[in-house]
């Protein structure tokens, strides 16, 4: 039963990013809004998936890596749906969804259940965690985006693309709103990780590779919200910024996944 | 009856031309009655703009018609000779005319396609000709559905959509940078008419915030009246660079007034905020250089050119899609005229009435089932006599009156009382309510049409 909402979803999203993928080449938004509806559905569906799967595996189900992809994806994709209906900005989704088609393709190759023992407040440092990876995934978009425009402006390129991209500042304060939500979700996240870890094997940390990642990621996404505020960090510069930053967030989750215990600790 | 227009316009008359044949609004009433002192125009209606002089004409006799008007317009202007004039004539009948119409109101033939301008005089014009009668039933409808094609022209494609001129595209640059332009500062630098006229944009979309910097103290005084801006001594405006968010520089300078060390400042004391300048002066006074400098834009007249010309090829484009929707309303309007004819409406108007004294005989036959064949013979006679006595006043007076200047009115009155259009109004595929809003106007002939007018001619004052 899940399986069949999840495997639809997955189909879904696949339209999803097919059309808003087209959509970036076209000068009308029809393809926009069939993108916007097909993920609508997807959307619906995997809202379902996750339901049920939290009532298969109990209400706090969200341990496996398979769940915390998921739930990344999903989140994603709320973001993208309310970029896309409040602002109207549809080329958000030609940059969001690909991501969550990825992750949530990553989750299906996964394994569902968790072999390992947990304990379970481990969902807490998950959820948290996945929701501060969000934001990075987004300040990373807008990043992206940033530098696009950035250099369509520079080089005089009034092509499509250029006149789908949002304004400069628009796409500056989407990284920094990104961001300023997302750092302090991370924070959480890995102190519940830390307290759980406590709890479990008797030490916040133990300096696996995977945990140094995290921190190096934490503590460089804390040198750019810093910088932001107090020297100016902002436009091209915190749009490269966050693009890193993001590559150190996907090479420390890989790391952890590869590791292959299948749990998000 | 025929629809004619004889007229010229930029793409068959130069200047000298069309100046001298343009008809000053204070003399527009004179040269409607004249117009339609003209033997054989039944209605007539005279669009004149700085680019196009029409008359368009509802006429008996297509040729008759068009050597009237081109009569007219020889007649009117005497400071041409008609060699002179009708060499730059263009004349279209019937569907074309009526398409020529529908295209000029859409802004399709203007020398600026998508031009927004053109709809409000011509709204003028109808409402003048309404005033003074000159126009009716047919040229009052087909005007109104020229404004209601521009208007379906306007919204259904990007006509009017992107930047067609030097200072509007620099607007259209600045809301690539900036979302909320009310929140930024524009600092002009220097008096140049381009600039100003950017400025003026930016303050129409919404700027707030305007600082003035020019060699001439005197002349910056004036303009930060005019824009209600800050006026800043040109020694310092560099320093005040910073604030500015908008740089719009167009002096008579012979030099480059900012360099990239001015830039880099700028930039460095707002943090890094992207600054957006413009250098509309030839020769340039932003030092080119300046382009490199991340969160710094630079675009000069080249760029903003390049871009009004890559703006004026889409508008060809949707310009494609405007000629579509242009043949189609024509070919909705073209069946509503051709019920406009007599002979039709007669023959329409015998079998409506031969139809209901059938089906009302023949009830009559159901509940008297004891009458003999003469007997029927009778009842059936008493109805046939009394249909066509009552509808013989009216066909008589139709036809009669289906030649006069006002036939068209007759004819139209009759199809109404007699309801000859409603099955097929019903099935018409795209006739809207709006449709119908204007034949209810057309029947009260004026006075609701005219309130309907002028009013949107008022808030374009205002």
């Amino acid at each position: 039963m899940t399986a069949i909402f999840f495997m639809a979803t997955i189909a879904l999203y696949l339209g999803g990013t097919a059309f808003s993928s087209a959509y970036l080449s076209r000068r009308d938004d029809t393809l926009a809004k069939i993108a916007l509806g097909v993920t609508g559905v997807g959307f619906l569906m995997h809202t379902i998936a996750l339901l049920a799967r939290m009532v298969e595996a109990g209400p706090v189900s969200l341990i496996s890596f398979h769940d915390a992809l998921s739930f990344f994806a999903w989140a994603l994709v709320l973001v993208f749906l309310w970029v896309d209906v409040r602002h109207h900005i549809h080329v958000m989704g030609s940059f969001l969804l690909p991501l969550a088609l990825l992750s949530l393709i990553w989750a299906a190759a996964l394994p569902k259940e968790t072999t390992a023992p947990m304990l379970k407040t481990v969902w807490v440092h998950v959820t948290l965690s996945m929701l501060g990876t969000v934001g990075f995934a987004v300040a990373f978009a807008a990043g992206l985006m940033y530098v696009i425009q950035d250099g369509l402006l520079k080089s005089k390129q009034f092509n499509v693309l250029y006149s789908k991209l949002p304004p400069l500042d628009f796409l500056d304060h989407l990284n920094q709103l990104a961001i300023v939500t997302g750092f302090p979700l991370l924070t959480l996240g890995i102190v519940a990780g830390a307290l759980s870890a406590e709890v479990a094997r008797g030490a916040y940390l133990n300096w696996n590779p995977e945990q140094v990642w995290a921190l190096i990621t934490w503590a460089f996404y804390c040198v750019v919200l810093l910088g932001r505020i107090t020297v100016g960090w902002r436009a091209k510069r915190a749009a490269y910024l966050t693009i890193i930053g993001f590559g150190g967030v996907v090479l420390t989750l890989i790391g952890v996944v590869m590791k292959g215990h299948g749990t998000a600790l | 009856m025929h629809i004619i227009v004889v007229g010229l316009s930029h793409k068959t008359a130069p200047v000298e031309v069309r100046e001298k044949l343009a008809v000053p609004e204070s003399r527009l009433d004179e040269a409607l009655a004249r117009l339609r002192s003209y033997a054989g125009i039944k209605e007539g209606f005279l669009l004149s703009t700085c680019n196009r002089v029409e008359v368009y004409a509802v006429v008996e006799q297509i040729e008759e018609g068009h050597a009237r008007v081109q009569e007219f317009f020889s007649d009117t202007h005497l400071a041409l000779s008609s060699e002179q004039l009708i060499p730059h004539l263009y004349g279209y009948t019937g569907d074309r005319a009526i398409g020529h119409l529908f295209r000029v109101a859409a802004s399709l033939d203007s020398m600026i396609v998508g031009e927004p301008q053109i709809l409000g005089q011509l709204k003028d014009a109808f409402e003048v000709a309404l005033n003074h009668k000159a126009s009716g039933v047919v040229l009052n409808k087909l005007v109104r559905k020229a404004i209601s094609v521009a208007k379906r022209v306007r919204t259904e494609t990007k006509i009017a959509e992107t930047a067609v001129s030097v200072s509007y595209a620099a607007v259209e640059l600045a809301k690539k940078i900036f979302s909320n332009l009310s929140e930024k500062t524009v600092l002009l630098v220097g008096a140049g008419e381009m600039a100003k006229l950017a400025a003026q944009h930016l303050v129409d979309q919404g700027v707030r915030r305007v600082s003035i910097t020019t060699r001439d103290a005197a002349s910056a005084v004036e303009l930060a009246r005019r824009f209600n801006a800050t006026s800043i001594p040109f020694e310092h405006f560099r320093h005040e660079m910073a604030e500015a968010d908008i740089v719009l520089c167009s002096t008579g300078a012979a030099r480059y007034l900012i360099g990239v060390e001015d830039v880099e400042q700028a930039v460095r004391r707002r943090m890094n905020r992207p600054i957006f300048l413009i250098d509309i002066s030839v020769p340039r006074n932003i030092d080119p250089a300046v382009k490199d400098i991340d969160n710094a834009f630079l675009f000069d007249v080249d760029d903003l050119e390049m871009r009004v010309e890559q703006n004026r090829e889409e508008r060809r484009r949707e310009a494609v899609k405007a000629e579509r929707m242009v043949d189609e309303e024509v070919g909705q309007i073209l069946q509503w005229l051709k019920s406009l004819e007599v002979t039709p409406t007669i023959v329409a108007l015998r079998h409506r009435a031969e139809e209901i004294k059938r089906a009302e005989v023949e009830k009559a036959f159901v509940r008297l089932q004891h009458l003999s064949a003469q007997e029927r013979n009778v009842v059936e006679g008493l109805a046939s006599a009394i249909v066509n006595k009552l509808l013989h006043g009216s066909l008589v007076t139709l036809k009669a009156e289906s030649t006069s200047g006002g036939g068209a009115m007759f004819i139209e009155a009759a199809r109404r009382f007699f309801g000859l259009d409603d099955p097929a109004a019903a099935g018409r595929p795209g006739d809207t309510s709006s449709a119908a809003a204007l034949d209810e106007s057309d029947s009260a002939e004026s006075g609701a049409a005219r309130e309907s007018e002028q009013h949107p001619a008022g808030k374009r004052q205002a």
